[in-house]
């Protein structure tokens, strides 16, 4: 296990943000878990710390408390300096249905043009690899997904739409995504997933994690019908597979 | 009850917020002006984080059907109880069927109506506080009914606060951001010796300032943003996120307001001056 070279700085008078090197790197990624597990498992408490980890950071922001900025700094140091291999957190694979039907993916025909690839290999790159969730922001259960092949990266759209549906899956630059709710959006839709990425009455409303990673496979419109009676009825299993750390 | 007879332009229930799940994208939300709830929540000896109304430039009208006592503050809205005027952090008793209403704004842009024992509101994973899609409804409509529990017994310690009013304040008090260092000394000079306005983009999740400094382009990794988090885009504008703000950005963040600084920002409107002194 490597220990990076962190920096600490405050961030405002409750905060402070841990950063590692500026890439985005899986181990590094799974170096901000393992702390993350590390210091809610032995000194920051559930309840009086909101802890945010995303692509080469954490930021750490207590709910009641101005920090000692100082003595907060080399705690951090020493916790980091301390931390154990066994922190390790144990990861997902979601496999997620999207459905890629032009009523859906409603740029389909242009992303085709644009990326000079048929929809029928579009739709095969997208559900080849496996993307990993870097960071959950912007919206509530928006994930911030990487690993996304070069043949698919495009630019954004030039003028954003005003409503983008729920559960829209999109292309931008190097990243894919889904619209967890409606919400005006400049991405390239390329077809619909049906399984609600936040749902505030759930006791867990996200079941996505940072670290998790995503593949989403091909349905049909009918497949599509079918599954989204299943969601409204409660009874849809959504297909997880645990990834060795 | 409460019976929502007008609902005013934007009002809605706030309580402190929804903490624990910043790190799903769920923005805290609550009290816009914390300073100004925090007094009312003391003047009725109430929990801290009860919940109470915000109101946003024009007010609602308000019928009650059981007794409580009630307390107004936050902007200058020029309140009634039965068209009877009544003042800021100063408890009133209220009997069933009394109509409380507001007129036109003065001073500040955000008025709170609170209660003794806070709104009974349906909690949504642990807060009151209205953040569509996460509450069903992102603001108060005509004819809600809003419940609080009917107390008639309340003896406060005191009826009335004399409060040190921030509504004239101009100046931010900031702490450097994580992404201050990148700033020249030209853009320094601009953030700490001009005055600035207050965009017409102003609102729960974020207030643009109108005045543009040199931008910054710089190409960094998403991550964690607060409330009070200023962003400083490529073209120069600079982004304050506030309470129902996203949670993750892209852009530089080059200052971090102090608390009683949103609380000061919470009360301006389009076209306030503020200008920003470093901590």
């Amino acid at each position: 296990m490597i220990d990076y070279s962190i920096s600490i700085k405050p961030f405002g008078s409750k905060a402070m943000l841990v950063e590692w090197p500026n890439h985005v790197d899986e181990d590094i990624l799974k170096d901000i878990l393992n702390f993350s597990n590390f210091l809610k498992g032995n000194y920051l408490k559930e309840n009086e710390w909101d802890i945010i980890p995303a692509y080469n950071s954490l930021t750490l922001i207590n709910r009641n408390d101005d920090i000692n900025r100082d003595e907060f700094i080399a705690k951090l140091q020493n916790w980091y300096a301390s931390k154990k291999e066994a922190e390790s957190v144990q990861r997902h694979l979601w496999k997620l249905p999207v459905c890629y039907d032009l009523e859906f993916g409603i740029d389909l025909l242009e992303v085709e043009d644009k990326l000079n690839l048929s929809v029928a290999e579009i739709i095969q790159e997208h559900t080849k690899h496996q993307y990993t969730v870097f960071g959950i922001g912007f919206l509530p259960g928006f994930m911030y997904l990487g690993g996304l092949p070069k043949q698919l990266e495009i630019p954004r759209r030039t003028s954003p739409r005003l409503t983008v549906k729920k559960g829209a899956v999109g292309l931008a630059g190097k990243q894919t995504g889904v619209y967890p709710q409606n919400s005006p959006g400049g991405w390239n839709i390329i077809g619909n997933c049906l399984v609600p990425l936040f749902s505030p009455q759930k006791k867990e409303p996200c079941f996505v994690n940072v670290g998790d990673k995503v593949q989403f496979y091909a349905i049909e419109k009918a497949e599509y019908e079918l599954r989204k009676i299943e969601i409204d009825v409660g009874i849809y299993n959504l297909e997880k597979i645990k990834i060795d750390a | 009850m409460l019976k929502v007879l007008k609902p005013g332009f934007f009002s809605t229930i706030q309580d402190n917020g929804r903490y624990g799940l910043l790190d799903k994208g769920v923005p805290v939300s609550g009290y816009m002006d914390a300073f100004s709830a925090s007094k009312l929540n003391k003047l009725l000896e109430n929990e801290k984080d009860s919940a109470m109304i915000e109101v946003t430039m024009t007010g609602p009208q308000l019928k009650f059907t059981q007794p409580t006592t009630i307390c107004i503050g936050g902007a200058t809205v020029s309140g009634t109880i039965n068209n009877a005027p009544i003042l800021n952090y100063k408890l009133y008793t209220i009997n069933s069927g009394d109509i409380v209403s507001f007129g036109k704004l003065s001073k500040g842009f955000r008025a709170y109506i609170a209660i003794k024992g806070g709104f009974q509101t349906k909690k949504v994973l642990n807060s009151r506080s209205f953040f569509q899609p996460i509450t069903q409804f992102g603001c108060i409509k005509k004819d809600d009914e809003i419940e609080y529990k009917g107390i008639s017994s309340f003896k406060p310690k005191i009826s009335e606060l004399k409060i040190d009013s921030h509504l004239d304040k101009k100046i931010l008090k900031v702490f450097r951001g994580p992404e201050f260092d990148l700033l020249n000394d030209k853009q320094l000079e601009e953030i700490f010796f001009q005055k600035f306005s207050v965009s017409k983009e102003n609102n729960r999740m974020a207030y643009q300032i109108k005045e543009t400094i040199p931008g910054l382009n710089y190409s960094m990794l998403t991550s964690a943003t607060q409330p009070g988090t200023i962003q400083l885009t490529p073209a120069g504008k600079l982004i304050i996120l506030m309470k129902d703000g996203q949670t993750t950005g892209g852009y530089p963040r080059v200052l971090q307001l102090s608390e009683n600084a949103i609380s000061i920002l919470a009360q301006k409107k389009y076209g306030d001056k503020i200008s920003f002194k470093l901590e």
